[in-house]
């Protein structure tokens, strides 16, 4: 007999602007049963969550919980339907113990905290939880965090629960101790959706699978009826033809050398470890990597802005100079820039990195030259000059040069990064998904940008998240897994399925990093 | 040698001083903790004095035979709603308007000290003769202590010598100590002052909490202004910048007492004490005064050190203060 499912979504879509996060997803969550939600970056796996849980409200379709279709306009909503997310980030006040955060905003009359403990320690004992009720949250460690967001939802008495690339926080110690715990909950007759792209614990945990791959549903399977392989092939589906201007390479020639590069976080955690590679003048070297391989770190290690462990190596040459290699480990990047790098970087974070939001573009344009030379007042005709070209010659929308950017459409705001940096005239150019969040013909403007630079003998390095676009772009792709490189490949002959591949290469057994 | 006498002065006069700069900054340790950072207790205390001031002025002008109690609670209540509307103010401005709040509460003070000296000398103006108003009949049942019916000995009339506002001020620190760490409301303003995106996911209306706070803070923060115009220099006004001085002693207060309110007593006391050492001390002139009435700030400054180099996070100010929270950009 088919018992009525936890939770059904129908023909659930989701738009923002032009953007498609969601289209017509239909799924459904029995109790009893963990469910692993799996898809790229950017497939739309949180914003679906995201409108069980109440923070985004469904443009089309309907959800219905045990058979009943409801409404879910607020967090409110949703825990009044039993439903509890536990976000990657955690929402706790650090100040506060775990029982204070855990009783935070719930209807109980009176604030006994005594009482709210021995509730809590119920639901531990039930699920095999260990915390310590009246400790306080800052002396918490990022395990012992999540396990407060979770019991903050059992406590509010949610059956339905969505956790939000939970794992990748944990040590694989903490991410088995939770695994545990999710199968009690399960054992309890809780459904449960848990949304990672980590293929190991998808084949170690759930019950079943369903992918997505951008904003589309694409199928579920019953995990003991799959495979890595055949999942891989699901989440990254079959070649699109983008039909994006590769001229072949010419006079490549090396312009960075990176070798034994090893890169330790804050927290002592290993996020590159011993890459080396060479990026070439004349060409343009894809990275691929899901989400958090060490992408930003290896970036912001080229650009001085990491401190990297001994041995690492970078050298760079720039056009014309070929045979003069300079050094760039244990530069600073002031002292990079004195040195006659020319190095040109658009980070992922553009108005955090990247541009001063509430400046105009002249502004930010002259942030790049305010050094040059020796008056003690800046210069603002040259930066003006290069504000106006970069408007005419990339089309950028914007009432006048001295707008705040901030107040620019995301693919206006790429297009003033964009064109400051490669009006550097630089030798290598680093990227870091620069098309993400723009629409189709803003994208193809930088690739055609990226691909001018290449022809120029620039070192192009493109950060990507979308493997179509890798395929088509670049001439050799770089992937990235925990930090290590899984291989080099010819974009030009490789398939999706052997880069997907390389991306989850390693793991099984060193999974440290996100 | 100080004699007894002596110190029982100092004692007296201290906690009269303190007592107006701990109405100061107990307001200001309840706006602060939803995150507000009201820079403008000193505007706000001008407000409360000035409109208790003027209130009872009204009221004995236009009554044959004024009582006292009466007079007491209209100035009373006029100071208080006076200063929650400065209070208001300031809300609308940061809050719903999303001003910034240092601004916002520099503002507020100079707005504040103008105001209440503009109206405070026209009421000086009004009263003619030598240009100083008196309201006795109010001033007097503020100053009304059990001293006044009863004989005490010399040791008593340390602690029992004070107009009711005193005690009072020491019922709304244990009150607000309650408040805070017991309530439910309490915890959901802490929450909402240290982390609102958490508090609004929880299902807490942030800024109805930080209104509600704001206001009731600033008209709490008003009563020392209040409490200086009818006992401490007892139901006159004076156009010079006592009032300020006490307000931001009273912001200094806040950090002094690490935002617990149970601190804000002896921490006023202390300040107090501080504050009128010089009288005691034997051949000071009057610009070596001067910097013992620094000490306050110097301890101050101690105590910030201090907290900084321990560390501790309960005696940090609350994480989100001065920050304003918009939901949309999470």
């Amino acid at each position: 007999m088919e018992q009525t499912p936890a939770v059904e979504l129908r023909h659930v879509t989701k738009r923002f602007g032009k953007v498609v996060a969601n289209d017509h997803v239909n799924l459904t969550i029995r109790r009893g049963e963990i469910l692993s939600l799996l898809g790229e970056n950017g497939s739309g796996k949180t914003t679906l969550m995201n409108m069980l849980a109440g923070i985004y409200f469904p443009d089309e379709g309907e959800i219905l919980i045990n058979g009943t279709p409801v409404t879910i306009a607020s967090p409110k909503d949703a825990f009044d339907n039993g439903i509890g997310m536990i976000h990657q980030h955690f929402k706790l006040v650090d100040v506060f113990t775990a029982a204070e955060n855990v009783t935070l905003g719930t209807d109980d009359a009176k604030l006994d905290l005594r009482q709210v403990a021995d509730h809590i320690n119920e639901i531990c004992q039930k699920y095999g939880f260990v915390i310590d009720p009246m400790k306080k949250v800052y002396d918490m460690s990022v395990s012992e965090k999540q396990t407060v967001e979770i019991i903050k939802v059992l406590y509010r008495g949610a059956d339905i629960l969505i956790l939000d690339e939970p794992t990748a926080v944990l040590t694989p110690q903490e991410t088995d101790r939770l695994f545990d715990v999710m199968r009690n909950m399960k054992a309890d007759g809780k459904a449960m959706i848990i949304i990672t792209h980590k293929l190991h614990e998808v084949m170690d945990v759930s019950d079943r699978v369903a992918v997505l791959r951008k904003g589309e549903y694409i199928g579920d399977v019953a995990t003991k009826d799959t495979n890595p392989q055949k999942l891989t092939d699901m989440m990254v589906g079959r070649a699109v033809k983008l039909n994006i201007n590769r001229p072949e390479p010419v006079n490549t020639t090396p312009r960075l050398e990176v070798r034994n590069l090893t890169v330790y976080d804050a927290l002592g955690v290993k996020r590159l470890d011993n890459v080396n590679f060479t990026a070439l003048g004349g060409e343009i070297l894809g990275i691929a990597g899901i989400a958090g391989s060490g992408q930003k770190e290896l970036l912001e290690a080229v650009a001085g802005l990491q401190p990297m462990a001994e041995g690492a190596s970078i050298t760079y040459r720039s056009i014309g100079s070929e045979d003069k290699g300079i050094q760039l480990v244990g530069m600073t990047p002031m002292q990079i820039k004195r040195a006659g790098v020319s190095l040109a970087f658009v980070p992922e974070d553009r108005l955090g990195m990247g541009l001063v939001g509430t400046m105009g573009m002249t502004d930010n344009m002259l942030l790049r030259s305010y050094r040059k030379g020796v008056s003690p007042f800046a210069d603002r005709k040259a930066p003006k000059k290069l504000a106006e070209d970069v408007l005419k010659e990339l089309e950028v929308v914007t009432p006048s040069v001295s707008f705040p950017v901030r107040r620019l459409s995301g693919g206006n705001v790429q297009k003033v990064l964009v064109g400051r940096e490669i009006a550097q005239e630089p030798s290598v150019l680093m990227t870091a998904y620069a098309v993400r969040g723009l629409d189709i013909n803003t994208s193809y403007t930088i690739y055609n940008l990226l691909t001018e630079q290449k022809m120029k003998n620039v070192a192009v390095i493109y950060v990507g998240e979308d493997l179509d676009v890798l395929l088509e772009l670049a001439d050799r792709i770089l992937v990235l897994c925990g930090g290590q490189v899984s291989g080099i490949v010819d974009a030009r002959t490789t398939t999706k399925e052997e880069v997907g591949l390389l991306m989850t290469k390693f793991q099984k057994g060193g999974d440290k990093t996100i | 040698m100080i004699t007894f006498v002596q110190i029982s002065q100092l004692l007296q006069s201290a906690i009269v001083f303190g007592t107006v700069i701990m109405f100061g900054a107990l307001g200001e340790i309840l706006t602060q903790k939803s995150g507000n950072l009201n820079l403008g207790v000193p505007g706000i205390m001008y407000l409360g004095g000035i409109a208790g001031l003027a209130a009872a002025y009204a009221y004995e002008m236009n009554t044959a035979n004024p009582i006292g109690f009466v007079s007491l609670i209209i100035s009373f209540v006029a100071a208080f709603a006076a200063s929650a509307l400065g209070g208001l103010i300031y809300s609308f401005l940061t809050i719903t308007l999303r001003a910034n709040q240092n601004v916002t509460g520099l503002t507020l003070t100079i707005f504040g000290a103008g105001l209440a000296n503009l109206f405070g000398g026209m009421l000086n103006a009004m009263a003619g003769g030598v240009g100083q108003i008196s309201i006795r009949t109010t001033s007097s049942a503020y100053r009304l202590s059990i001293s006044n019916v009863v004989s005490l000995g010399p040791f008593a009339s340390i602690f029992l010598s004070y107009g009711f506002m005193a005690y009072l001020a020491i019922v709304i620190a244990v009150g607000l100590f309650f408040f805070l760490g017991k309530s439910r409301t309490g915890l959901n303003l802490r929450a909402v002052g240290e982390n609102p995106g958490t508090a609004d996911a929880a299902g807490i209306n942030v800024t109805r909490y930080k209104y509600v706070a704001t206001c009731v803070g600033a008209g709490i923060s008003g009563l020392g202004g209040l409490y200086y115009t009818m006992d401490y220099i007892k139901g006159t006004w004076t156009t010079d910048s006592t009032i300020e001085a006490l307000g931001w002693l009273a912001v200094a207060l806040v950090i002094f007492a690490t935002w617990r309110p149970l601190n804000a007593i002896w921490g006023a006391y202390l300040f107090g004490v501080l504050y009128w050492l010089y009288l005691y001390i034997p051949g000071l002139t009057r610009s070596s005064q001067e910097i013992f009435k620094m000490l306050p700030y110097v301890v101050t400054i101690v105590v910030l050190l201090r907290v900084s180099m321990r560390k501790k996070r309960e005696d940090q100010p609350p994480a989100s203060l001065g920050l304003s929270y918009f939901r949309e950009e999470r």
